[in-house]
């Protein structure tokens, strides 16, 4: 650790490169701060996104008219609108409006809770699509073979409908984690302290706007590179043989 | 977001096509959208809690005697087309998005084709490029070009200045570049080796096979992915604000600004919100109903 601090801090004083995150203790703290709540964000709201977008998918089915139009209607909204407004919208103009309504001084969520409710909401959408659609990939004749082998409704949807659907979905669904994972950065507009929010504080601090930016870049494909790669094995690991390529 | 599995038919039907769509709802055919009962439906709905909220908040107004509506009247042609004499607002947005998608779908295929090159140099680093702008995210790119570009370019003794708004469009046509030449590479991996076959036995050389048997067939599969990444595209150019660039997100907070009062809040947001939705929703309907045109006739 003293080696690489001493190094960049000769890489400073002989070539002017100011990577203040590997020798400052200050900037280096808070930059690893910045990628953990990256990290954690983007945590949250994947898992957030998953459970939105099963329930969205199995309310898109309901046989009730207005429970479907309702979804449709969500859908619609989150994927036609900006998700930089549609954060803004919900930080100052939702957030206001209820502490408002509620009586409550100071806003009712900080900004991160809000950037994880509008961004799960926006993935979410996504996900209810591609969820249903992978339900609807699975034909009628499969699930009454396993209904007239004496597959409870439970049980098909267990053991039949589930396994096949997750898989048929599993690029596309991560496709659109991946997308998530690059969209929690426009958190960065309503100041939750992640990645980007902390390199902008380091080089307003320091002057060093290029290799701040640079380490930023880096991170991201470093990141999003490992999400990709992880995802692939795993759609790999579990296709369902003979269909597709 | 294009489904992985896209209307590939296996001879056992183990599994019915994958296609997730753009919306759930099927209105009959692009003129008949105007006229569709639901259509109609909705617009009465969106009227009439129009105007259930005007006349609402016009009660709780009263000090300055300026309902909501009239509020947002007065800072609509601001927030459309920016400050006067200078060139901003919602139109801007648009402008960007038609520029960096035409300079993206241009850089895009060339990159695309190299991608498909049979020299292993230009085909890796081709895709290593693609790879690069696929997965960096957007406002991350943003930044980078905003902040590291320079603000004047230097032409013998003239001096031009860069505006704002041309550096964020080209930040903006780096990502839409890398994944036109995910498509463009995925479409022509698409079309059957017999065709490049036949191709050469005809003697086509391999320009002529590209530019003349191959990209003509894959134009078709092309489209509709691609007018997704312009919906995709068009619903990222708010992001410039945060770049201080004046597009219609940044004049809508300058107009709250100027207003002051936190109940125009929602209303204001919900403006703005409306005027993309009214412009991307008919794409994303047309996107899903020439997927599902060109699916048919696969």
């Amino acid at each position: 650790m003293e080696t690489v601090a001493e190094w960049f801090l000769w890489l400073k004083e002989a070539h002017g490169i100011k990577l203040t995150i590997f020798y400052d203790e200050l900037d280096r703290t808070r930059f690893i701060g910045g990628v953990w709540t990256t990290i954690h964000l983007s945590f949250v709201c994947v898992l957030a996104s998953i459970v939105i977008g099963i329930a969205g998918a199995w309310m898109q089915m309901s046989p009730l008219v207005w429970v479907r139009r309702i979804m449709g209607g969500y859908i619609a909204f989150f994927r036609n609108t900006p998700p930089l407004v549609q954060l803004y919208f919900f930080y100052f103009a939702v957030d206001s409006a209820l502490s408002g309504l509620l009586g409550i001084r100071g806003g009712i969520l900080s900004s991160y809770g809000w950037a994880v409710i509008t961004l799960s909401f926006f993935a979410g959408a996504f996900n209810t699509e591609i969820f249903r659609a992978g339900i609807e990939a699975v034909p009628k004749s499969t699930t009454e073979a396993a209904q007239a082998l004496g597959y409870s409704r439970f049980q098909i949807y267990r053991y039949i409908t589930f396994p096949l659907a997750y898989r048929v979905c599993l690029p596309a669904l991560n496709n659109n984690l991946v997308n998530l994972v690059k969209t929690t950065t426009v958190a960065y507009a309503i100041a939750v302290p992640e990645t980007l929010y902390i390199a902008n504080q380091i080089w307003s601090d320091e002057y060093n706007v290029p290799e701040m930016m640079n380490v930023v870049w880096v991170v991201y494909i470093l990141l999003v590179g490992v999400l990709v790669w992880l995802m692939h094995r795993w759609e790999k690991a579990i296709r369902v043989p003979g269909f597709g390529q | 977001m294009k489904p992985a599995l896209d209307n590939r038919h296996t001879d056992l039907d183990v599994m019915l096509p994958f296609r997730p769509a753009a919306v759930t709802w099927d209105a009959g055919d692009w003129a008949g959208l105007a006229t569709s009962r639901r259509f109609g439906l909705g617009l009465a709905l969106v009227l009439i809690s129009w105007i259930l909220i005007d006349s609402a908040s016009a009660q709780m107004v009263g000090t300055q005697g300026q309902t909501v509506w009239q509020t947002l009247v007065k800072w609509t042609p601001l927030m459309m087309f920016g400050p006067k004499g200078e060139f901003g607002g919602f139109v801007l947005n648009i402008v960007v998005s038609f520029i960096a998608m035409a300079l993206g779908t241009f850089l895009g295929l060339w990159l695309g084709l190299g991608q498909a090159s049979p020299n292993r140099f230009i085909s890796r680093s081709s895709w290593a490029v693609t790879q690069l702008f696929r997965n960096s995210p957007w406002l991350v790119l943003l930044f980078y070009f905003m902040l590291l570009l320079p603000f004047f370019i230097r032409i013998g003794d003239t001096q031009i200045e860069v505006s704002g708004w041309a550096k964020a469009t080209f930040a903006l046509s780096l990502p839409i570049m890398a994944n036109v030449s995910e498509i463009v590479r995925g479409s022509m991996a698409s079309i059957p080796t017999g065709q490049w076959d036949s191709a050469e036995s005809l003697a086509f050389s391999r320009t002529q096979t590209i530019w003349r048997i191959i990209l003509p067939q894959c134009i078709k599969r092309m489209i509709p992915p691609w007018m997704n990444w312009y919906c995709i595209l068009t619903m990222s150019t708010p992001l410039i604000s945060i770049l201080g660039v004046n597009d219609g997100m940044t004049l809508t907070q300058d107009a709250l600004a100027a207003e002051g009062r936190s109940e125009f809040l929602i209303p204001m947001y919900l403006w703005l919100m409306s005027w993309f939705f009214i412009y991307s929703y008919p794409i994303a309907m047309l996107t899903r109903k020439l997927e599902n045109r060109f699916a048919v006739n696969q």
